[in-house]
C-alpha cells in the first residue's frame, strides 16, 4: 500500500489489517512519519515529532501482534496534544514558560493508550495552556486548517485549543489524537475540520498528568476521523484513577458496541435558546437537517428550554480564569521551565511570568486574579458559581422529563481566517466561538461534535449532541446516525 | 464595575506579572471589555441558589494513609532552571 492509502485507513480498518498481518505496525508508522515530515512545515500541527520512539513502539507492537498478544490499539499511530505529560518527551502546553520541560512521569491518559499498544508519533500544537479558540495563542505559532474555502488560498484556523489535534487528524497526519476540552476545545476544532470529537462526562478521563487550566472544567477526549474511531479511542483513554480525586468510580463501557443500535423511540431535545439572532442561515439549515435525520431514524423530537443558556459564557469567563490564575501560580521560574533573572525573588517571578506567558494567558490570569481579589470574590466568583448551579439545573430538568440527548449546532460559524481582524480587536468576539459548547462544561456533561455537511464555500460544519452524565454510549449511538446520513468529509490536499 | 490602569498594575503585582505602563493601558481596555461582558450575570436572580462546588455528586475519594511514592529527589529537581544537591536555587530571600 502507498503512504496515502495507509494513512487513510481508519483506526477500525487499520486494527483489522494489523491483526490480519496484512499491514505491519512499522509500515503504518513509517507512512505517518513520512506524511508528517512532508506536511508539517505547511500545517504546523506538530510541535515535536518522536521518530525514534514511534519506530521502537511500532516494532514492539509487531512483536506483540506476532505473539498473539495484541492490545486494543496495538500498532495504531496517534498524535498527543502537548498538554499531556509524556515521560522524557516535549511537554510545554504550547507555552514559552515551560521551555525545555521534560516530564519524569507519564499522564494517566497516555499511559492507558500505550498499555493498549498505541504508538506515539509526537506532540501536537495547541493554544497556550489551552486558552484560545483558534490555535493562534500558541508560542509555536498558529496551526493551519487543512480545509480551504472553494477557490480561495486564504489560510484558515483549525479552531482551538486542540487545533493541532484536529488539523493532524483531518490531514491524515495521525490515525487519531488526544485532545482536551475546557469550554469547547475538542468540539469546536472538530467542527472546523470535519472530524469527530467527544468531550466525555467530567470525571470519565483522569486529569492526572494533564497540565491544568481550569480544574473543574477540564476533560480529556479524542478527536478522530469517524464516530467509531472516537468510540475506540475513548474506551482506552477513560479509566478509574486513584491519582485523580475527581475520577469517577464507574466501569468503562464498550462504547463501540453502541454503534448501529437503533435510535427508535429515543427522545431528542431541541433547545430554543440555541437559536441565536444573526446566526448564519446555513447553520440553521444544518440544524434542521440534523433534526430531520434523527426523526427519520425513529427518534422523537421535542422542543425544550434551557433558560440560563445565555449566561453560561459570561459565567465561564469568571470561573475558568479564576481557576487558571490559581493553577498557573506554579510557573514561578523555580521548579521548571523558563527563568528570567531579577534583582530579588519577586522581580524574578514577575520577569519570568512576563516573558513566559503570552498575551491571552496574561489576560486570563489577570481577570482571574481580579475576580478572586478581596471585595470582588462574592460579586463575581460566587455569583458565577451560583449561575452555574442554575445552568446545570436547566439540563437536569429536561433530562428528568425524559430527554435522552440534546441536538444543537456545534459552532456559530465555519472556520475563519488566521489573524482575523475583528477577533484580534475584541477578545469577547473570539470567546463567542464557544457559545454552544461551553454550557456542557459548566454542567459537566458529555458532548460530541459530528460533521454534518459543508457550507456554500465548501467548509465543514458540525452538529453537537449533549448527553446525560456518563451516557456517552447514547452520543455514539445518535452521532453514528448523523454520520450515516451526512456522509464523511475530507479536505482536498493543497499542502 | 470597571478597572483603571492603577488597578491593573495592582492586579498585575498580585499575579506576579511585570507590566509596563503601556501594557497596563492596553490591558485596561481589554479587561474592561471582558468585565463589561460578564456584567450581564447581574440580571440573574440567584436568591437561595447554592454556588456549585462539584458538577458530579460524589464524595471525595480518600486513599489509605500510606507512603505510595518518594525517594525521587533527583526527578523532582531534574527540570529546575537552577539546582544544587537536590535543592532548588533562588535569589537571596533573607538578608
Amino acid at each position: 500500500m502507498t503512504v496515502s492509502e495507509l494513512t487513510r485507513l481508519t483506526i477500525a480498518d487499520a486494527r483489522a489489517r494489523l491483526r490480519g498481518r496484512d499491514v505491519s505496525a512499522v509500515e503504518l508508522t513509517e507512512a505517518y512519519l513520512e506524511a508528517i515530515d512532508a506536511a508539517n512545515p505547511a500545517l504546523n500541527a506538530y510541535v515535536a515529532v518522536t521518530h525514534d520512539k514511534a519506530r521502537a513502539m511500532a516494532a514492539a507492537s509487531d512483536a506483540r501482534l506476532a505473539a498473539g498478544e495484541a492490545g486494543a490499539l496495538e500498532g495504531i499511530p496517534l498524535g498527543i496534544k502537548d498538554l499531556f505529560a509524556t515521560e522524557g518527551v516535549h511537554t510545554q502546553a504550547g507555552s514559552h514558560i515551560l521551555d525545555s520541560f521534560l516530564p519524569r512521569y507519564e499522564s494517566t491518559v497516555t499511559a492507558n493508550l500505550w498499555a493498549d499498544g498505541a504508538v506515539m508519533l509526537g506532540k501536537l500544537n495547541m493554544d497556550e495552556f489551552a486558552m484560545g479558540s483558534s490555535n493562534e495563542t500558541s508560542y509555536y505559532g498558529p496551526v493551519k486548517n487543512p480545509w480551504r474555502a472553494k477557490g480561495s488560498n486564504l489560510d484558515l484556523v483549525p479552531g482551538g485549543s486542540s487545533g493541532g489535534s484536529a488539523s493532524a487528524v483531518a490531514a491524515f497526519l495521525c490515525a487519531g489524537a488526544t485532545a482536551t476540552d475546557t469550554g469547547g476545545s475538542i468540539r469546536q476544532p472538530a467542527a472546523f475540520t470535519g472530524t469527530v470529537g467527544i468531550k466525555p462526562t467530567y470525571g470519565r478521563c483522569s486529569r492526572w498528568g494533564t497540565v491544568a487550566f481550569a480544574s473543574s472544567l477540564d476533560q480529556a477526549g479524542p478527536i478522530a476521523r469517524d464516530v467509531r474511531d472516537a468510540a475506540i479511542l475513548l474506551k482506552s483513554m477513560a479509566s478509574v484513577d486513584d491519582k485523580d480525586t475527581t475520577s469517577v468510580d464507574r466501569p468503562v463501557p464498550d462504547y463501540e458496541a453502541a454503534l448501529g443500535k437503533s435510535v427508535k423511540g429515543m427522545k431528542i431535545g431541541v433547545p430554543k435558546e440555541y437559536r441565536l439572532d444573526g446566526m448564519p442561515e446555513e447553520i440553521e439549515a444544518l440544524w434542521q437537517k440534523g433534526i430531520d435525520w434523527m426523526r427519520d431514524a425513529g427518534a422523537e423530537i421535542v422542543d425544550i428550554s434551557l433558560p440560563h443558556t445565555k449566561y453560561a459564557l459570561p459565567a465561564y469567563y469568571i470561573v475558568a480564569p479564576a481557576e487558571a490564575s490559581s493553577n498557573l501560580a506554579r510557573y514561578d521560574g523555580v521548579r521548571y521551565g523558563l527563568r528570567e533573572a531579577g534583582a530579588d525573588i519577586t522581580a524574578m517571578y514577575e520577569k519570568t511570568r512576563a516573558a513566559g506567558f503570552g498575551r491571552e494567558v496574561k489576560r486570563r490570569v489577570m481577570i482571574g486574579t481580579y475576580v478572586l481579589s478581596a471585595g470582588y470574590y462574592d460579586a463575581y466568583y460566587v455569583r458565577a458559581q451560583k449561575v452555574r448551579t442554575l445552568i446545570k439545573r436547566d439540563f437536569e430538568t429536561v433530562f428528568a422529563d425524559g430527554v435522552d440527548a440534546i441536538l444543537t449546532p456545534a459552532t456559530p460559524s465555519a472556520a475563519f481566517g488566521i489573524a482575523d481582524q475583528d477577533m484580534a480587536a475584541d477578545p469577547v468576539k473570539m470567546y463567542l466561538n464557544d457559545i454552544f459548547t461551553v454550557t456542557v462544561n459548566m454542567a459537566g456533561l458529555p458532548g460530541i461534535a459530528v460533521p454534518a455537511g459543508l457550507d456554500k464555500s465548501g467548509l465543514p460544519l458540525g452538529l453537537q449532541l449533549i448527553g446525560r452524565p456518563f451516557e456517552e454510549e447514547t452520543l455514539f449511538q445518535a452521532g453514528h446516525v448523523i454520520e450515516q446520513a451526512a456522509g464523511r468529509f475530507s479536505p482536498e490536499r493543497w499542502w | 464595575m470597571s478597572v483603571d490602569p492603577d488597578t491593573v498594575k495592582r492586579v498585575a503585582r498580585l499575579a506576579r506579572i511585570a507590566v509596563t505602563g503601556e501594557e497596563a493601558e492596553r490591558m485596561t481596555g481589554e479587561l474592561n471589555t471582558i468585565l463589561g461582558f460578564v456584567e450581564q450575570l447581574n440580571e440573574v436572580d440567584v436568591t437561595g441558589v447554592e454556588p456549585m462546588t462539584s458538577v458530579i455528586p460524589m464524595t471525595m475519594k480518600k486513599r489509605r494513609d500510606v507512603v505510595t511514592d518518594g525517594d525521587r529527589a533527583e526527578d523532582v529537581v531534574a527540570n529546575a532552571p537552577a539546582s544544587e544537591e537536590d535543592f532548588f536555587l533562588v535569589p537571596k530571600v533573607v538578608e
